[in-house]
């Protein structure tokens, strides 16, 4: 029996060949996403480790020294680090507009600092009389800057060069990202970390911080921390501890790791299961030619069981081989994307790891999905009697089919006929190449349908809802009067101020840290669209406005009341109303009308911020001015700001882009070779007939690849729709607490899939002919039927 | 009155093979199939090829017929060259000028009787109508059946049929009632006989049944790739006296 094994693979290597293949595609995705996403994990998690990342984190507007001693002696707290961190403006000579740069301090003399600094260029700074500082590499390397270089600082209202001494990373900003936006945006927003002594004397703060990290003991318990830190620090202005969750690098990047994390499971679950039912359909339609074999080794005496297990090992043979190219491919792969991954990031380190736990659950279920689509089959191959399975089957009725009785027949030629008759006759067999086929349109949908996705996020973000062309933010909040001035401003032609406050919102157990926007009624520049993309008003005394995604992280519902703590230093707790909730597509966010804002926090008008329409050919003369001005904190070019975006989106979504493109294709070829060879194989008796009566190979031909296109042509509008279900899918499980990605597919991705499926094939269909051409006629008709 | 009509169609040469070998590589061990044939075969004859199997007379056919090449020697048809000639000139002459029958009828199963006929009529310059070919089988009445619902003797008439729709120069039929019984074996020859004097194709039967020799003009006898003799028949008998 094994050398009959080896005789049947040897028999059908080309089928033999795809069939693993396609599994091995499956696997190898499967195996990739799974691997590299544990990679960066495991990355992350000793990177985190070895620069001792802190655990729970407070700010204030200034506290004496002392106050980190009593905070160091919080039950649980293992140590505490004080820091002072400033946000600061840089002129940069590369740049018209300022660039955005928080400044950290470091100790120099702590040997083992909590968030350390890992150096990947030039060294710490030494020199006590100069303002020397480390740079963020990601925005060292935007502008090109390298240790010896300087750049220019505005401290204080006053402009001050620093020395750039090193290049480093830290885990506590893994992800810079700069308040506000949506992505990081490495040209405008670094961290600089300068030696304390220098930043206490840049920012008045001898003897002062205004920030803290805390390292817990073991089994500390982490709320209890966080309550008696905020008792410790609300008389200095503290706006509320968090803890490692709720920090905003480590938020972004594990936000961004169970994107990846879902999209590691899903499409590359729906590639498996796809290979999986498709090495179904092929291992099916492959014993259903090998009946006649079966009824001969059940004559010469050989039990069911015996029959049966013949093919059990063919497929584990077959399953075995896609698994062992599967894992081998995955692992090479996933090296090469945890490497795009860490690139993006930035860790000092990478530890490579194979999923190997998700490799047996790809290979078991690959074998479990190919043994039980087999087992029906090979059932029915076992218990053929042997008399009946070598008879010839059963002549068709050709009659009363579908062609005949519309009368199409009639308009057809003999060998149109032939095409027609088979395909409707042959219902089971086309019937599964229709479905194998559309499948792989389905893929190329599910492989590229999310750029689609991306696009609409980003003109929704930028074109429509977002239309101012630069957003100020100021270091304190400033008077209408000051606002005013800024209608002054070069080139400036309308100015939306805002107020944002951060505040925690409870309701029952459930709590949200977040910047609570105060809004006009109908705000003109910065507008806030529903999935519908009507714009949300927000009229006075009706309440809180909350997007749906904070509904739900809450459980609120409109009507119901919820908490909202004043996270600043006035620190007082009301409840308000929840007016109404929307849905967005982004993540949890809460508005309020400006002038309401303004009661709550029992102030007159005070601005955080505004929004600018500026004319374009004056940004330049714009950006010279906030530069001289103090009190602004933070600048955001709307269309630098969508340039960074698309950079970032596109570099980390074309690696998987690319790979889904090329997977998906190789599945559709797949799929299509098969199915071309299957039809040559069972129609070549027919094919070499019409071959010796005289028949041109591309008049053969035509009768093969009529039956191919009329399959591809079936399979179109079946695969589409399928695309369509699996692109839903996948938005449904990327609905993440943070994000939510709307289902759009533009008829672009459906025309790309059309072309790919059509361009696959012709290809197998030009291999299929070529092997049409090198066909044994003499051997094929000698044959009986 | 066949011996004039012989004597016209001696005049007519339309094959000429000389020194026709074909030697096939089966692994490491070379079959010599043929080893040197010579045949003239003329226009509008009847001849039957016997031979026992392993004898050359299929691979002999297949050379006339254009499905094969000869290792060595030439074959001419008229005055196409046979020997050399490309797939693409090959499929051209098989188009023109040749008639294929197979022991297994090699129908088209989804194809009626009449379609499975029309299919030559389609690529045929000079082609019966289809009906008029089925009625010369005798199976004008059985134009829409397909082949699954025609007995094994049906079927090859059909395949006859088809052979001579384009009214091909030469007949080639390869052990034509191998897979029938007597009774509907000599329904099958006698179409062949039929057409062969009704149209004047020249056709040649193999076959190892050494009966059916006796309603050919020549009987050529192959054994070990060589012609070993070759008779003239005086008489032709009619299929239905053949007993075997």
């Amino acid at each position: 029996m094994n050398r009959l094994l080896i005789a049947d693979l040897k028999r059908m290597w080309r089928q033999g060949l795809a069939i693993p293949l396609l599994l091995a595609c499956g696997i190898a995705l499967f195996v990739m996403s799974n691997s590299s996403v544990r990679s960066v994990e495991n990355t992350r998690n000793r990177y985190y480790q070895q620069y001792r990342f802190a655990d729970v984190f407070a700010g204030l507007v200034r506290a004496p020294q002392s106050l980190g001693n009593r905070i160091a002696e919080i039950p649980g707290v293992q140590r505490a680090q004080t820091r002072i961190v400033r946000d600061v403006l840089l002129d940069i000579d590369d740049m018209v507009e300022p660039a955005s740069c928080r400044l950290v301090s470091i100790e120099t003399d702590d040997p083992s600092p909590m968030n350390a600094v890992y150096l990947t260029r030039g060294s710490f700074p030494r020199d006590p009389d100069r303002s020397e500082v480390i740079l963020s590499e990601l925005f060292a390397e935007a502008h090109q800057l390298l240790p010896g270089d300087t750049i220019d600082c505005i401290m204080g209202g006053r402009k001050q060069t620093l020395r750039i001494v090193g290049v480093g990373l830290s885990p506590e900003y893994v992800y810079v990202v700069q308040p506000g936006l949506m992505l990081t945006d490495n040209r405008r927003y670094g961290v600089a970390w300068m030696p304390r002594r220098q930043m206490e004397a840049a920012f008045n703060m001898e003897g002062a911080f205004n920030y803290v990290s805390i390292q817990l003991q073991p089994h500390a318990n982490t709320e209890e921390v966080i309550a008696r830190l905020d008792r410790l620090t609300k008389p200095f202005g503290g706006t509320g501890a968090y803890a490692r969750e709720d920090q905003e690098s480590h938020l972004r990047v594990a936000d961004e790791m169970s994107q990846m994390k879902t999209m590691a499971f899903v499409m590359p679950t729906i590639f498996l299961a796809v290979s999986g039912f498709l090495f179904n359909i092929v291992f099916t339609r492959l014993i259903n030619q090998q009946t006649e074999q079966i009824a001969t080794l059940r004559a010469f005496g050989y039990r069911p069981s015996e029959v049966g297990w013949h093919y059990v090992k063919m497929v584990l043979l077959l399953v075995g081989i896609g698994s062992a190219i599967g894992c081998l491919a995955g692992m090479r792969m996933s090296w090469w994307l945890t490497d795009a991954y860490i690139r993006f990031f930035r860790f000092p380190t990478i530890d490579y790891e194979f999923a190997t736990r998700y490799a047996v659950i790809a290979i078991l279920s690959a074998a479990a999905a190919a043994i039980a689509g087999t087992f029906a089959a090979i059932r029915k191959a076992v218990s053929l009697q042997p008399a009946v399975a070598m008879r010839p089957p059963a002549p068709r009725d050709y009659h009363g089919l579908w062609a005949e009785r519309t009368g199409l027949s009639r308009w057809l030629s003999p060998v149109a006929r032939m095409v027609v008759r088979r395909l409707e006759t042959n219902r089971l067999s086309t019937t599964l190449s229709v479905l194998g086929m559309a499948l792989g349109v389905a893929i190329v949908v599910l492989g590229s349908f999310f750029e689609d996705t991306i696009d609409y996020v980003v003109s929704f973000q930028f074109d429509k809802s977002q239309r101012q062309d630069v957003n100020l933010t100021f270091v304190e909040t400033l008077s209408p009067s000051a606002v005013h001035d800024m209608q002054h401003l070069p080139g400036v032609s309308q100015v939306q101020p805002y107020r944002s406050a951060p505040v925690k919102l409870r309701h029952g157990r459930r709590t949200e840290r977040l910047a609570l926007m105060g809004l006009d009624e109908v705000p003109q520049l910065y507008r806030i669209l529903d999935d519908q993309e009507k714009q949300v008003t927000f009229p006075v005394r009706e309440g809180l406005t909350l997007s749906e995604k904070l509904a739900e992280t809450l459980d609120v519902r409109t009507g119901d009341r919820v908490t909202v703590e004043v996270l600043d230093r006035r620190q007082f707790v009301k409840e308000m109303l929840v007016a109404k909730v929307f849905p967005n597509f982004s993540g949890p966010a809460a508005y309020l009308n400006r002038q309401q804002l303004h009661q709550l926090l029992q102030e007159g008008e005070q601005y955080s911020g505004a929004f600018l329409s500026v004319d374009p050919a004056r940004l330049d003369q714009l950006y010279e001015e906030v530069k001289q001005t103090p009190t602004i904190a933070g600048v955001t070019d709307q269309s630098a700001a969508r340039a960074a975006f698309d950079e970032a989106i596109s570099e980390s979504t074309s690696i998987m882009r690319v790979v889904y493109a090329v997977f998906s294709i190789g599945i559709a070829l797949g799929v299509m070779y098969n199915c071309a060879i299957i039809i040559l194989a069972e129609r070549a008796r027919d094919l070499a007939t019409l071959r010796v009566m005289g028949f041109r190979r591309r008049e053969v031909s035509m009768v093969l690849l009529s039956e191919l296109a009329v399959i591809t042509l079936l399979s179109l509008p079946i695969g589409l729709p399928i695309g369509y279900a699996f692109a839903y899918l996948t938005t449904v499980a990327l609905d993440t607490d943070t994000q939510r990605f709307p289902l759009v597919i533009q008829p672009s991705t459906y025309a790309y899939a059309t072309v790919i499926i059509v361009a696959g094939a012709s290809l197998s269909a030009l291999y299929v002919r070529r092997m049409l051409n090198s066909l044994d006629l003499v051997s094929v008709l000698k044959v009986k039927e | 009155m066949s011996t004039t009509k012989r004597g016209e169609k001696r005049t007519k040469v339309l094959f000429r093979a000389t020194g026709v070998t074909k030697v096939y590589q089966m692994g490491e061990v070379e079959v010599h199939a043929l080893r040197g044939v010579d045949l003239e075969l003329y226009a509008g004859e009847f001849v039957v090829i016997l031979g026992a199997s392993g004898s050359g007379k299929s691979t002999l056919l297949n050379i006339l017929g254009g499905l094969d090449v000869p290792t060595g020697g030439t074959v001419v048809f008229r005055d196409h060259r046979l020997t050399g000639a490309d797939e693409d000139q090959l499929t051209e002459y098989r188009r023109e000028h040749v008639g294929f029958v197979f022991q297994f009828y090699n129908l088209i199963s989804s194809l009626t009787a009449l379609e499975n006929v029309a299919l030559v009529a389609d690529i045929a310059q000079n082609a019966l109508a289809p009906r008029e070919a089925l009625r010369l089988v005798g199976l004008g009445e059985r134009c829409d059946h397909y082949p699954a619902q025609l007995s094994g003797g049906e079927q090859q008439r059909v395949a006859i049929a088809r052979a001579i729709g384009k009214r091909p120069d030469v007949l080639l039929c390869d052990e034509p009632t191998g897979a029938l019984d007597v009774r509907t074996g000599v329904v099958v020859l006698e179409a062949i006989s039929r057409i062969n004097q009704e149209l004047g194709t020249l056709t040649a039967v193999i076959t190892h049944n050494a009966a059916i020799a006796a309603m050919a003009d020549r009987v050529i006898h192959l054994s070990d790739g060589q012609i070993s003799n070759i008779d003239t028949n005086d008489v032709r008998v009619q299929a239905k006296e053949l007993v075997w």
